[in-house]
């Protein structure tokens, strides 16, 4: 009975030890609050506001999906509507100005074309997403590829 | 038949007992008394807080209002549920009251009493404001957004287009572009720009 007690004792202090070792090593570098102290008051970081500016900015890759420049609050995807089919789908673009979404939207995994937006591209904001002011919380070390081909040929030379 | 022949009787002759006084002041302020009442109750009804009162409106259509930027924003401005579906001028106002009777009916009836019903509705009841604001002109909307204090430099690129043109000549008005501002929107399917 006693050395049971022992042991329990044991293994709680264990238990408590590390589990204060973890939080520590996994204490996250980028959001104050989850660094914090668990007694200490923390602000929250101020909420990043949407770029709006309807300026297409350049991809970063060929295939990135492309951003979007202005502000989607309380735009609706679901069921009922796609409230970004109402200015990019092709049929409504001459009256919108906007890029009509790309042609391999409108084609089914077999490659046949639809009348409307495939239903596996119907999520839009599954990959174009808009941007905020947010300052990076990390350093990007992304290298556009054009820039590598361009350094690779120079170190040739 | 013969109370109404003598009711008409006592009305069509000069008052015996009472005198002309009598009658014009009395009649002045129990009219005063009545229209004040028809008024006050009129406005009762004309508020978020009796909209909200029942759960058709509180569980549908309210939440969705909540999230939106005519309920929440930055300067605290927002609108009411009369505000938008109730024209603020009076012989339009009392139009609308008079065809809100049908809300009644569907109130009794529970024709939107469940979320499901609301929602098979929907479409119906969508097309039914964008047709009365369409007609009006979007009469609801321009209480607060005056067409003449728009300054286009400071609308994005694309509004200052749409507002400068279509708008300014009276091509469209604002529900033609602006559905599902407020509420979210029925199934689409078919929608003039959808």
């Amino acid at each position: 009975m006693k050395q049971k007690t022992f042991i329990g004792f044991t293994l709680t202090m264990a238990i408590a030890f590390f589990s204060t070792v973890m939080t520590q090593v996994n204490a996250d570098p980028i959001n104050p609050i989850l660094k914090a102290e668990i007694d200490e008051e923390v602000t929250a970081p101020e909420i990043a506001k949407p770029i709006k500016n309807d300026i297409k900015q350049a991809r970063n890759y060929p295939m990135q999906p492309p951003l979007v420049p202005h502000n989607i609050r309380g735009y609706e995807i679901n069921l009922n509507v796609n409230k970004c089919m109402a200015c990019h789908n092709r049929t409504r673009t001459e009256e919108s100005q906007a890029p009509m979404i790309s042609v391999t939207h409108y084609m089914d995994r077999d490659g046949n074309f639809l009348a409307e937006i495939s239903p596996r591209r119907y999520f839009c904001n599954q990959c174009h997403v808009p941007q905020t002011d947010a300052k990076p919380v990390v350093k990007n070390e992304f290298v556009d590829m054009e820039k590598m081909v361009i350094k690779a040929e120079k170190e040739e030379e | 038949m013969k109370w109404l022949k003598n009711f008409w009787r006592t009305f069509n002759r000069p008052s015996v007992h009472f005198s002309l006084g009598f009658l014009a002041l009395g009649g002045f302020i129990a009219g005063i008394i009545f229209w004040g009442g028809f008024n006050t109750a009129l406005e009762m009804t004309n508020t978020e807080e009796f909209c909200v009162g029942c759960h058709e409106m509180r569980d549908n259509v309210f939440e969705e209002l909540q999230p939106t930027i005519h309920y929440s924003n930055r300067s605290g401005v927002r609108a009411t549920c009369p505000d938008c579906h109730v024209p603020h001028e009076w012989s339009n106002k009392i139009a609308r009251k008079m065809a809100a009777s049908k809300e009644v009916w569907g109130k009794i009836f529970g024709t939107i009493a469940t979320r499901d019903k609301f929602l098979e509705k929907r479409r119906h009841l969508a097309e039914n404001e964008w047709a009365r604001l369409k007609a009006n002109d979007s009469l609801e909307c321009r209480n607060c957004h005056n067409f003449d204090s728009m300054d286009f430099t400071l609308q994005g690129k694309r509004a200052a287009a749409m507002h400068s043109t279509a708008l300014a000549s009276g091509e469209k008005t604002c529900i033609d572009c602006h559905k599902g501002i407020a509420h979210h929107l029925p199934d689409m399917k078919g929608v003039k720009g959808w």
